[in-house]
């Protein structure tokens, strides 16, 4: 992470598979305060990894899930329960699209 | 600037009443809301449905707008009358509770930006972190990239005012990212207030669509067409794959929607993807007397039954 201040190029960091957030991370990235990240997880919206909310580590899957969580509470007003479900069946829709897409592509 | 009608926008008559409104915007939200629709142009259409709710649900800003009367059309070039906020007094802005930024400059001509409120001086406070979306390539996500992207930024001018700027900022996208994955930049996101430090700026990659590859996860998929012949007799094929051609062997008897693995050949990373080659057995046509005669032929001396199992 830097910026080059000569040519103004900024070097970002990957979120990928290996990077682990802390709750304090996923606080300051979403603007939620730790109650209602629990609340979220006991929701079983992200899940957690590590015993106690101690230790707890999130992927950064979790992290754009909460964001998705907290655009469809403010735009659409569905409260937790709901955006659990709504979230659900996106991941399940968007797992047959693929599928319809790598089936639609072998036919003409 | 150009004249937005916001009844037409929420598909309501300009006599609607306020509870009509609201089940009009209801019913838009969900359909618009970019996170389910896959309406390509959601994301916009979502602003524009917000932005005509925003100015109707409240009856003083309903009333202040349809005093601008009935007689515009759409896109039409438009400067609010002198006066017609007189009774109403939005002028100036900070009339609107609705982040603002995302609305055009008709809605701010009208009713402002929103207010400047809360924080007081001597109030140290992190800048908030933010989030957008930048369409990558397969190519870029492949090889890595730099890209120049243009940022709304708040920032306070000399007298304390918000104001929305454009920031350009080169940033760099590292080799091997995939759809939905974010790239967090440290200290590029809002700015902190009583100097407190920046928030994060947060940017969600999304892979855009090829025209040969599809990417799943890391993985890519190619659907490669071969004749038939191809495929039941076997052959060595020059096959692209986004790092170049791979020569790859098409086993005899292979069937159409086999698939055959490049390992490690996806997008790249520790852990990086395997390149799926999906075979697409595609028949030539029978539009000549030659090539008539040779399927008949085929057809004589080949006997075969795709159907057997259909005969019960």
């Amino acid at each position: 992470m830097g910026e080059n201040s000569e040519s103004g190029l900024v070097d970002g960091m990957l979120l990928d598979e290996r990077v682990c957030l802390t709750m304090v991370e996923l606080c300051r990235a979403t603007g939620l305060h730790a109650e209602a990240i629990l609340s979220i997880v006991e929701e079983g919206v992200i899940e957690p990894l590590g015993p106690t909310p101690r230790d707890w580590r999130f992927t950064a899957e979790s992290l754009a899930r909460l964001n998705t969580v907290l655009r469809l509470q403010r735009d659409l007003d569905v409260n937790l329960a709901g955006v659990a479900l709504v979230l659900d069946l996106l991941d399940e829709v968007k797992a047959l699209r693929t599928r319809v897409t790598a089936l639609e592509s072998l036919l003409d | 600037m150009e004249y937005k009608d916001y009844y037409k926008v929420l598909d309501v008559p300009r006599d609607a009443a306020q509870d009509e409104i609201k089940r009009a915007y209801r019913k838009l939200a969900r359909k618009y809301h970019p996170d389910v629709s896959k309406e390509a142009d959601a994301e916009a259409r979502f602003k524009e449905v917000n932005e005509a709710y925003e100015a109707l649900k409240d009856p003083q800003k309903r009333q202040a707008y349809d005093q601008l009367g009935a007689g515009w059309q759409p896109g039409q070039d438009f400067t609010p009358p002198p006066g017609w906020d007189a009774s109403f007094d939005f002028g100036g802005g900070g009339f609107t509770g609705a982040d603002t930024s995302q609305f055009s400059d008709f809605f701010e001509s009208l009713f402002g930006r929103a207010g400047w409120g809360g924080r007081t001086a001597g109030f140290a406070s992190r800048g908030s972190d933010e989030h957008a979306r930048i369409p990558v390539t397969l190519e870029e996500a492949f090889q890595g990239a730099t890209r120049t992207i243009h940022l709304q930024v708040h920032e306070t001018d000399a007298h304390g005012r918000p104001q929305l700027k454009t920031r350009a900022l080169r940033v760099r996208i590292p080799k091997g990212v995939t759809h939905g994955q974010q790239i967090r930049l440290g200290g590029q996101g809002g700015a902190g207030l009583g100097g407190g430090p920046k928030g994060d700026l947060y940017l969600e990659v999304a892979l855009q669509p090829h025209a040969l590859y599809r990417v799943e996860n890391k993985d890519i998929y190619l659907n490669l067409p071969v004749t038939p012949w191809e495929a039941a007799l076997g052959v060595t094929l020059a096959v692209p794959t986004p790092g170049g051609r791979v020569d790859l062997k098409i086993p005899a008897g292979s069937q159409s929607g086999r698939k055959l693995r490049l390992k490690d050949r996806g997008l790249p990373g520790r852990h990086p993807g395997d390149l799926y080659v999906v075979l697409q057995i595609v028949t030539p046509k029978a539009d000549t007397a030659e090539a008539r005669a040779f399927y008949e032929r085929m057809a004589r001396e080949m006997p075969y039954d795709p159907r057997a199992h259909m005969r019960a």
